[in-house]
Parts: structure tokens; C-alpha cells; sequence
């Protein structure tokens, strides 16, 4: 019984212990000198265990008494957080170690928080819930604050804590009310208990514990938090936040919503709806005064995050196909903008000034081509993949006869393509003023062709990730 | 007789003076994290009273994870802390502000 349960975590198992040995063998040798080396070998190892998730195949299981769920979603989350994850750690080598800010910690950091982000996607329980998004917040909350020598930095860090602590305070308390008057912790237990009709304490519950997740994904009108910290922290760890933590929240968001209270759908897809509406406007609407690129992309997050809350607001498993399918083109699209916004420097220093782009297309046409593509692509233009993940989750609210939802997220978007293309426009038409100058090292490089080439590819099957979403969202509805 | 009414009333009575303290606090950042501090004690006491209500150990189990991840969570914030406080020399919540959002 315990081996069959240790042989589910495996994966985690194995990714915490790597950490844990890493950190010892960093500490006892060269500490920073090896940190360089720690990177890549962390990015080898996700890379590794997202093949090795990705090959594992059969049904759901459920591993110590149900508290850890094994099944098609996760594994298709897990393999996106993890290839995100690698990703964005093998970016920021470069950049990182440039900038004297490349210490041993992050890429541990980052893998206890991806440990912690797999067991989020994989909660059966509400412990193993809570235990799954502290590791990941308190992981988050330090890589945040990484530039321990910068105002912003820590002020970011200090930010994020304080509003992530208050996000797992409330979802505490909802967690507490919904042990309470479901009388067990685990998700099949609630899910019992709620057939036939959710009682008050138990909608109480579900209220509070969708406001602490809104918070996670940075979902209006939880979203004060992200611009800020997206400001602040360092460029590579912002990109790390676009991409894996919101993946991940939105897979817990979606096992709760599904796996503890898919019997009451009616009941929290009014407020899911309401928070879909009000992500995609207000990302929409802020971000176009915005002349720092990285608050620009935090507001393009909450306005994304609106759009994947939208097929879940569907409530069907049409629907959570849709969000996973927009997820993973999601943290695809950011990977390539952050590859970007990485290389954009002037005489050795980082420039975050959308105005800086001035005229881009002149000196890097190429460069300026490919991120041409993913300002389209994130704006939703037609012949380009970001199309398709927003007409996946348009047709999924659709078809729940939620057409008012779908109606405004075509507004949204309309109006939040106004900064995509300004972008595009500061880049081709602007007058140039202070140029950019720094050279694009050649793995930022790849990840932006890469990334801009998947989303013209893609058009023709979305490289197969259809019917994976298909299979993965019908394990978590049915 | 002490009902389980009246331990929820007490938690959630601590649970929305921890809310308004993280709000309405303009003084000192240790002050957030005590307020912090407060909305999960709220959340153990709410745990422990329904567990006792249910006859079911898991809210006790689970108040002990809570507890455990609370230090954890303080000495993660008070570290944050120190760093934010050497680069700008005050810890009132006022001159948290060098970004405007």
C-alpha cells in the first residue's frame, strides 16, 4: 500500500530531494561559483521529469487515503509548469549572471516551488492543498525579494508577502468552514456532502476559498498586488511569475471548483463569471497607460487570467479543456515576450521604457518580426495560436448559454489589443530616440524564435495539444 | 453551555479584526504581521472547534500544519523585512511606496 503511495509522488519526491542535495552540495563547495552550473542541471532535471510525467499513462489514482490525486489533468499541468519552469530558469542564466544576481539559492528557490506547485495541481485533500501553495508562496515570496540590495526589489518582496499571506489567510478560513459543515477535508468527502444542494456555511466556504485563489491567479478585483511585484522583482523571476505559479493556480482553482464542488455548479459559477469579467476589462483598460513594459505585462496577465477563468466559468469539461488549452498557450506566448523583454538593455543596464523600442525594426528586423508576432498572438489576431486559445474559451462560455460572458470578453479583447499594437507600432513607425544596444544572447534568442514560431505553426493542429486537454479535462469532469 | 456558536462568533470576530488591521493600519509593518498572525490563529480556533464539534481529529491535524507554516511564514516576512529596512532605513507602511499601483 505505502510503495504504491510512494510510486504516485515519486516525481515530487524525487524533484525535493534534488533540491535538498543540491542546496547541501552548493553550501559545502563553491556556493555561488556552482550556481551557474545548479541552473542548467535544475532546468535538466525539470526537463527530465516533465518526460517522464508526460510518459506515464493510465487512470486516476489516489495515493495516501485520497489526499493525493494522480490523473490526466495533473499530468498535463505538471509537464506545462515544469517545461515553463525550465524554460525561464535557462533564460535567466545569462542575464542573472551579468548582473552579479545569480546566487545558488534560485534555482533551488524554484524547484521547491515547483515541488510545490505539483502537489497543488495533484490536492485531493485541503491539507495537502495548503501545504502544496505555502511551499510555493514562501518559495515565491524570497525569490521575489532576490535583489536583496535594491528598494524595489524588497519592496516587492514585502508587498507580495504581506497580500499572499492575507490571500492564504482567507482561504484558510474558507477551507475551515468547509471541513466544518462537510464534516471531512478531503475533496471526495465534500463533494458528497454537497450533493443535493450546498448548505450556507459550505457556500460560505467555496466564497472564501475562490477569493483566496482569485488572489493566486491575480484575478480582478484581487489583482493589486501584480503590477507592483511584477515591477519590482527582477526581470528573470518576473517571468517566472507570468508563467508556472499561474498555471498552477489555475489547475488547484479548477480541482476545486470540479473535484469538491462540481455537484453545485450553479452556486460558483455566477462568482467565477464575475471575476472573469472584471479581470479581462480591467486588465484591458489600466494597462494602456502604462510605459514600464513589465507593469504592462502584469496587467496583460490579469486580463489573460480573465480569459482562462472564463472556460471555467463555463463549468462543463468543454470548458476546463478550453482553459488548459489557453494556459499552455499562454505561458508559451510569455515565454517569448520575457526572451525579449530580457535582452532589451542600453549600455549594460536593463530598460523596461516601452518608448525605448522606438524604431526597433531598423537595427533587428528579425527580432522585431518575431515579437511582432507574439503582440499579435497576444492580442488575439486572428491567424496567430493566441487566437485559437481565446476562441476555444469564447465558444466554451458560449455553449453554457453564458453569451453575455463571451460577448464581453470580444470587447475586452478588442480593447486590450490597443497596447498590444502600440507595441507593434512604437516599434516599426516610432521616431527613434534612445536606442537599445545590447546584443541578444543566443539562448534568449532561440526561446523567442521558438516561442514565435510555435504560434504561426501552431495554427495547423496546435501541435496536439487538443485532444490532450480533451482527455485531461475529462478526468477532473464527468 | 458553551456552544460551538460561540467559538465561531470569537474566530470570526478575530478573523475580521485581522482583515481591518492588514486595512486600516497606516502606522508599522510589524503591525500587518501580527495581524497576519491573528487571522490564522482565528482560522486554528474555527479548525479545532468544529473538529471537537465533529467528533473528528483532522481539524486538529490540520491546525498543527497551519501552526507549523505560520512560523515558517513569519520568518520568511521578518527576513524580507530587514532587507526592505537596510535599503530604506524606515518600516512605515506610509514609505512603502517607492512603486505606485
Amino acid at each position: 500500500m505505502i510503495s504504491a503511495d510512494m510510486t504516485t509522488v515519486l516525481p515530487e519526491i524525487f524533484l525535493a530531494i534534488f533540491a535538498m542535495f543540491a542546496l547541501l552540495g552548493a553550501v559545502y563547495t563553491g556556493k555561488d561559483a556552482t550556481a551557474s552550473m545548479l541552473t542548467w542541471a535544475t532546468g535538466a532535471v525539470f526537463l527530465a521529469l516533465a518526460i517522464w510525467i508526460g510518459m506515464q499513462g493510465g487512470d486516476r489514482v489516489a495515493a495516501f487515503g485520497g489526499t493525493f490525486v494522480s490523473d490526466g489533468f495533473s499530468r498535463f499541468l505538471k509537464v506545462t509548469i515544469l517545461l515553463s519552469a525550465a524554460a525561464v530558469l535557462v533564460m535567466s542564466e545569462a542575464y542573472m549572471t551579468r548582473r552579479g544576481l545569480l546566487r545558488f539559492e534560485y534555482p533551488i528557490l524554484v524547484a521547491l516551488a515547483v515541488v510545490g506547485m505539483m502537489v497543488m495541481v495533484s490536492a485531493g485533500d485541503l491539507m495537502t492543498l495548503y501545504m502544496g501553495l505555502e511551499l510555493q508562496s514562501l518559495a515565491l515570496y524570497v525569490v521575489a525579494s532576490l535583489r536583496r540590495d535594491s528598494v524595489k526589489s524588497t519592496e516587492a518582496g514585502l508587498k507580495y508577502f504581506v497580500l499572499g499571506a492575507l490571500s492564504s489567510g482567507i482561504l484558510l478560513y474558507g477551507a475551515s468552514l468547509t471541513y466544518g459543515f462537510a464534516g471531512t477535508t478531503l475533496f471526495s468527502g465534500i463533494l458528497a456532502s454537497v450533493t443535493g444542494g450546498a448548505s450556507l456555511g459550505l457556500l460560505f466556504g467555496i466564497a472564501f476559498l475562490i477569493a483566496g485563489f482569485a488572489f493566486k491567479v491575480s484575478a480582478a478585483p484581487f489583482h493589486m498586488w501584480t503590477p507592483d511585484v511584477y515591477e519590482g522583482s527582477p526581470t528573470p523571476v518576473t517571468a517566472f511569475f507570468a508563467t508556472a505559479p499561474k498555471v498552477a493556480a489555475m489547475g488547484l482553482f479548477a480541482r476545486v471548483v470540479f473535484d469538491a464542488f462540481g455537484g453545485v455548479v450553479g452556486d460558483w459559477q455566477q462568482i467565477v463569471a464575475f471575476l472573469s469579467v472584471v479581470s479581462m476589462f480591467l486588465g484591458a483598460v489600466a494597462a494602456i497607460g502604462q510605459t514600464n513594459i513589465k507593469r504592462l505585462m502584469a496587467y496583460s496577465s490579469i486580463a489573460h487570467m480573465g480569459f482562462a477563468l472564463m472556460g471555467l466559468a463555463a463549468g462543463t469539461a468543454f470548458g476546463v479543456q478550453a482553459m488548459l488549452i489557453y494556459m499552455a498557450i499562454y505561458v508559451t506566448m510569455n515565454v517569448g515576450t520575457f526572451a525579449f523583454i530580457l535582452a532589451m538593455e542600453k549600455d549594460g543596464r536593463p530598460v523596461t521604457d516601452i518608448a525605448a523600442l522606438k524604431n526597433y525594426s531598423k537595427r533587428e528586423p528579425l527580432q522585431a518580426l518575431a515579437m511582432l508576432v507574439l503582440m499579435f498572438s497576444l492580442a488575439g489576431v486572428p491567424p496567430m495560436v493566441g487566437f485559437f486559445g481565446k476562441f476555444y474559451v469564447l465558444r466554451a462560455a458560449y455553449d453554457a448559454n453564458m453569451g453575455w460572458l463571451a460577448v464581453s470578453g470580444v470587447v475586452a479583447s478588442v480593447i486590450g489589443a490597443f497596447y498590444y499594437l502600440r507595441i507593434v507600432y512604437y516599434m516599426y513607425f516610432g521616431e527613434e530616440t534612445e536606442a537599445l544596444d545590447g546584443k541578444m544572447n543566443p539562448v534568449l534568442w532561440l526561446f523567442l524564435m521558438g516561442s514565435a514560431a510555435v504560434m504561426v505553426l501552431g495554427v495547423v493542429n496546435l501541435f496536439g495539444i487538443e485532444p490532450l486537454a480533451a482527455a485531461a479535462a475529462a478526468t477532473l469532469v464527468n | 453551555m458553551i456552544g460551538l456558536e460561540h467559538y465561531l462568533t470569537v474566530a470570526a470576530a478575530l478573523f475580521v479584526i485581522g482583515i481591518f488591521g492588514l486595512f486600516l493600519n497606516r502606522k508599522n509593518i510589524i503591525i500587518l504581521l501580527m495581524s497576519i498572525e491573528l487571522m490564522l490563529l482565528a482560522v486554528n480556533i474555527n479548525f479545532v472547534a468544529f473538529s471537537s464539534y465533529l467528533g473528528d481529529l483532522v481539524g486538529q491535524v490540520f491546525t498543527l500544519f497551519v501552526l507549523t507554516v505560520a512560523a515558517a511564514e513569519a520568518a520568511i516576512g521578518l527576513a524580507i523585512l530587514v532587507c526592505f529596512f537596510r535599503n530604506r532605513g524606515t518600516i512605515d507602511v506610509e514609505d512603502v511606496n517607492v512603486m505606485k499601483g
